[in-house]
């Protein structure tokens, strides 16, 4: 069936439904992931790469690309790079040049973009992530293979003003921060991803998530997709079931957190879907994702094959990495993620779909911090799991990021814990805690204070409650003195009701039956 | 001593003289400055000239000598400085509309090796724009006359740099060289020019032609004296990656001792005879001659690849600078020209009525020779061929350094010729830098030093000398070796002989330059 997306006139185009889809095409995938390495300095220059920065205030005349200035390489940054690419399985380059990508754009100091081209440092390598089973329970594991990765420079940041989307349409003037340009970028491409069929989307996401974890593990990037230090672009193509012939690909830029990876591979099959079984044909284009309505729309047609004259940078000398350099930085490797993960799924003993969502959900390493923090490997994954990601799922955000936006942290939950094994908190009161400190009210303890939360610890009151309800139910007393304990929970219920919710009711429980037994 | 007389001076003997207190920076700066005030109206050598910072240089300089500290031997020399290197807070336009306006926010590291020695920086010496021409003709502030005869070319790119030496407007100068345009203007002018071996002098702060083929060094009246600038700007800067990390090769010794015996003299059979003026030949010829009476040996090599060298420096340079050249764009710096007729243009827009107002038909042709030839598709056929030409223009130098120490040639085919002459035939202008190219391509060194006087025109010729990379020395050592015998036989230098530029009458106009075609 065909549907049309909502949006303007312009924007609104038809998809197909998702499994007319899947069943008549296979995907063809390519994600080119763009990170930021949180060097002290830039790529050529010695400026500061502190995010948040007022405007152009780390700057010089390096980044700035004034007259005369020349790059100098950041041996950091190449570093990165090479550990990046061992870390992703892929050859590193003897000897390798950077070169010069030309085009004009206000943000770009140079009008030319120092990248590279045919020379990568790092090539031919694979990234293994976890996906759902095609058929019946648990994960397994698809290998991505690498083409690429290659060190850069970012360019400027453009803010366009007046316009009503933000973008430089119909904005009257339009603002630029070099205090990114310069910044060393690794672009990581992939080759094209086949045999995914109906799981595209689910491989996509896993795949930025695992090397959003890796790079995490390296220690060379903060990875935070939200503030743009990972930034993803979506290639996407069907070709019809059964053929092998690859089909026009649409790239979708900016595709910025995990969930709209997913979501915008699904979005863009079923367009090219609604195309392609129409009779029509994919335009080579980039397309623009929206995060709000969930759809991609056109941007720049690339049919007139953009030429960006490609020359080695002659400001530059080759770069060599000896063979000892790279065994010496292929032994500061973190364990791969996809180890660390099941070393850490036995520590904590979760089962494999346990495991599955906590990944899934971006939460192993809130969950380690936690449990270093002191908490129960199941606290940490119940309370983290629980309302925070509801909400944090209606926001668009993952748990992490909103967790940091909310100031919940890994403390939190560890005095949560504590509030109940100290039996101060049964697990209701304890819920009502975590939205309090979800709301800003303060630690748990705060909030508990605050809003009256504490278990009666008054005995006398509690037997008092139990021996009426033991005294006004006959019949069931007589059934727990008979020994059919299970209907001691009709008792519990009632003696909770009783004290407005204010007992333990494993204590409650272990008095009626210490009374009838 | 009169002001005249410090005009005179090389260098190095201003430097005793401020060393033995005889003069003061003062003095001396003051002098080429009034020199500057009588005659750059004929030359109009300068574009920029900073009286008031050379004087305070200087006076700090005098400043420091009396208060006992320790100076560069050269402190208190007075320089000019090519205005294609960046200067803070003084114009810096290389020649071009473009910049108009811009004060560079930092120095380039020849300039501030050049103030740390206590050189004061009298001024911006004229170049064709972005050092696109060998006539100075391209300068969109109009040509640089040459003081040996104000209606022809000084040479260029650097033909201010050679003209302020030439007319004594400066005891030395900074040039910049890409394929000659050091040693072409000292040939025509009668001076001494050296580029040295790529990345032996920084290239940060220079704003660059062509980044694999650009080199600073310098423009004086003596061997010696380029050998002590030499000295004060080379050397490993960390901010240029393609500097070399190592020593300035002993330069000031080799200018010192300019032993030549046993010398292997290498005469490049490709650079000479068909195309070289007749004058310009026999000069030559006569300072071989010289050379061998000296104690050098003789030897001819063959450099079969140098005939496409012409053709793989136009294919280089013009992609280097097509790339180089784009961030001249109004957004940050310099000219802004909004476009005619369009009420709300936008960034390209702008960009390109900028481009199109700001810079002069050479810097355009090139542009678009080199977005050309990296242009996909032809990238192979032209950068790709070009590279390998030079690769083996490299190595056709390599193996004639196994047969002889340096290799010799005339500097240009021709001495100076007349406003206009070659500015509507480009290949004709391009053909004055067929001698000097081949050793920017190799990233090897050179000089040019004065030969005499071509007999049929009167006007200047130059001797190149080349050497193998970091073997700068020997430029040295030749070219003081030739310069000592020459001076002899003249009784004087070359430059002793050249006309007062006070005495010449000032031309009507030059030919129109830098003309927008409609």
């Amino acid at each position: 069936m065909t549907t049309m997306t909502g949006g303007t006139a312009a924007s609104a185009e038809a998809v197909l439904d998702y499994d007319e889809v899947t069943s008549a095409f296979d995907p063809v995938l390519g994600l080119e992931v763009h990170v930021e390495l949180h060097t002290a300095t830039k790529m050529f220059c010695g400026c500061p790469t502190t995010f948040g920065a007022a405007p152009n205030t780390q700057v010089c005349p390096v980044c700035l690309g004034l007259p005369g200035a020349l790059p100098v390489v950041n041996a950091v940054a190449v570093e990165s790079a090479i550990r990046i690419g061992l870390a992703l399985n892929c050859e590193i380059a003897q000897w390798c040049r950077f070169a010069r990508k030309n085009y004009f754009y206000p943000d770009m100091p140079k009008n030319f973009q120092i990248s590279q081209y045919d020379e990568p440092i790092a090539f031919n390598g694979w990234l293994d992530v976890e996906v759902p089973a095609e058929h019946g329970e648990g994960t397994e594991v698809f290998r991505v293979e690498i083409e690429r990765a290659h060190m850069e420079e970012d360019t400027g940041k453009s803010t366009h003003i007046g316009g009503l989307t933000g973008r430089i349409h119909g904005a009257t003037h339009s603002l630029v921060d070099y205090n990114r340009a310069g910044i060393p970028l690794i672009e990581i491409v992939t080759k094209p991803i086949v045999g995914a069929g109906e799981r595209a989307p689910e491989v996509a996401r896993a795949y930025v998530a695992t090397l959003r974890d890796l790079l995490k593990a390296l220690d060379v990037s903060d990875v935070k997709m939200e503030q743009g230090s990972m930034r993803c672009d979506v290639n996407l193509s069907l070709m019809p079931k059964g053929s092998s012939q690859f089909g026009t690909r649409s790239e979708t830029k900016n595709v910025n957190s995990l969930r709209s990876v997913e979501r915008a591979v699904r979005f863009e099959m079923c367009r090219h879907g609604a195309v392609l079984s129409s009779g029509g044909s994919i335009v080579q284009e980039t397309r623009h994702w929206h995060e709000d309505t969930g759809v991609t729309t056109s941007g720049r047609v690339k049919s007139d094959a953009e030429d960006y004259r490609y020359f080695p940078e002659p400001d530059l000398v080759p770069i060599a990495p000896s063979r000892e350099l790279v065994e010496e930085l292929r032994a500061t490797l973190p364990e791969p993620p996809t180890e660390r993960r099941k070393r850490l799924q036995n520590g904590w003993g979760f089962s494999d779909l346990e495991m599955r969502d906590v990944v899934n959900a971006g939460l192993v390493e809130l969950i380690e911090e936690t449990v270093a923090a002191g908490a129960s490997p199941a606290a940490a994954r119940k309370w983290w799991s629980g309302e925070i990601a509801r909400r944090a799922n209606a926001e668009g955000q993952d748990v992490p990021t909103y967790a940091g936006v909310l100031g919940v942290t890994p403390a939190h939950v560890v005095e949560l814990e504590s509030l109940i094994t100290s039996g101060r908190l049964n697990d209701s009161m304890a819920r009502q805690a975590w939205e309090g400190v979800l709301a800003g009210e303060g630690t748990p303890t705060q909030v508990a204070d605050a809003r009256g939360l504490e278990l009666v610890q008054d005995t006398g009151a509690l037997e008092a409650a139990v021996d009426e309800v033991i005294a006004a139910n006959p019949d069931i007393a007589d059934k727990i003195r008979d020994g059919k304990v299970q209907a001691v929970g009709a008792l519990i219920g009632q003696v909770m009701k009783a004290m407005k919710g204010q007992a333990d009711a494993a204590a409650v429980r272990e008095l009626i039956i210490g009374k009838l037994t | 001593m009169t002001s005249a007389d410090l005009t005179r001076r090389t260098a190095a003997e201003l430097a005793d003289l401020l060393a033995s207190g005889e003069v003061s920076a003062r003095e001396v700066t003051a002098a080429h400055l009034e020199r500057t005030r009588a005659v750059d109206d004929r030359t109009h050598a300068y574009l920029h000239v900073d009286e008031e910072g050379a004087l305070a240089a200087a006076d700090e300089v005098d400043r420091k000598r009396r208060a006992g500290e320790t100076l560069h031997a050269a402190a208190g020399v007075p320089i000019a400085v090519k205005d294609v290197l960046v200067t803070r807070g003084l114009p810096t336009t290389c020649g071009s509309r473009i910049l108009e306006g811009w004060i560079p926010p930092y120095d380039a590291t020849v300039v501030r090796r050049l103030k740390d020695a206590g050189l004061p920086i009298l001024g911006k010496t004229n170049m064709d724009e972005f050092a696109m021409g060998s006539s100075t003709e391209h300068s969109a502030y109009g040509p640089t006359r040459n003081p040996w005869d104000l209606e022809r070319i000084p040479g260029g790119s650097g033909g201010g740099s050679s003209a302020v030496v030439a007319s004594h407007q400066a005891p030395w100068a900074i040039g910049t060289d890409t394929g000659g345009s050091i040693r072409q203007p000292a040939a025509v002018t009668g001076s001494v020019g050296v580029k040295p071996t790529y990345g032996g002098v920084s290239r940060y702060g220079l704003v660059a032609l062509a980044s694999s083929l650009d080199q600073a060094g310098p423009c004086t009246r003596t061997v010696l004296d380029a050998a002590l600038l030499h000295e004060i700007i080379g050397g490993h800067d960390p901010m240029d990656s393609t500097s070399i990390a190592g020593p300035v090769p002993p330069v000031v010794e080799a200018a010192r001792r300019a032993d030549v015996s046993g010398t292997r003299i290498g005469i490049v059979k490709e650079l000479s005879g068909e195309g070289f003026q007749a004058g310009v030949q026999q000069r030559f010829d006569e300072s071989v001659q010289h050379l061998v009476d000296a104690g050098a040996e003789v030897v001819e090599v063959s450099c079969p690849s140098f005939t496409y060298a012409l053709a793989t420096y136009y294919l280089i340079l013009p992609s280097e600078a097509s790339s180089n050249l784009a961030k001249f764009d109004a957004m940050r710096y310099g000219l802004r020209v909004w476009p005619e007729g369009i009420e709300d243009p936008s960034a390209e827009q702008v960009m390109a009525a900028t481009r199109d107002a700001g810079f002069g038909d050479e810097v355009k042709r090139r542009i678009i020779l080199g977005t050309y030839a990296l242009s996909s598709g032809y990238y192979d056929a032209y950068y790709g061929s070009a590279q390998k030409v030079r690769r083996l223009i490299a190595n056709e130098f390599a193996a004639a350094f196994e047969q002889a120490d340096v290799l010799v040639s005339p500097t240009a085919p021709t001495t100076a010729f007349r406003f206009g002459e070659k500015l509507d035939d480009p290949m004709a202008m391009y053909l004055n830098d067929i001698a000097t190219i081949p050793a920017n391509l190799a990233g090897i060194p050179g000089i040019s030093v004065p030969s005499g006087l071509a007999p049929e025109d009167g006007l200047p010729t130059g001797f190149q000398v080349l050497a193998p990379a970091m073997a700068d020395d020997r430029l040295y050592a030749v070219g003081a070796a030739l310069e000592a015998r020459l001076e002899a036989e003249w009784g004087g230098s070359l430059l002793g002989r050249a006309p007062d530029v006070q005495s010449l009458p000032l031309p009507a106009a030059v030919p129109a330059t830098h003309t927008t075609e409609a």
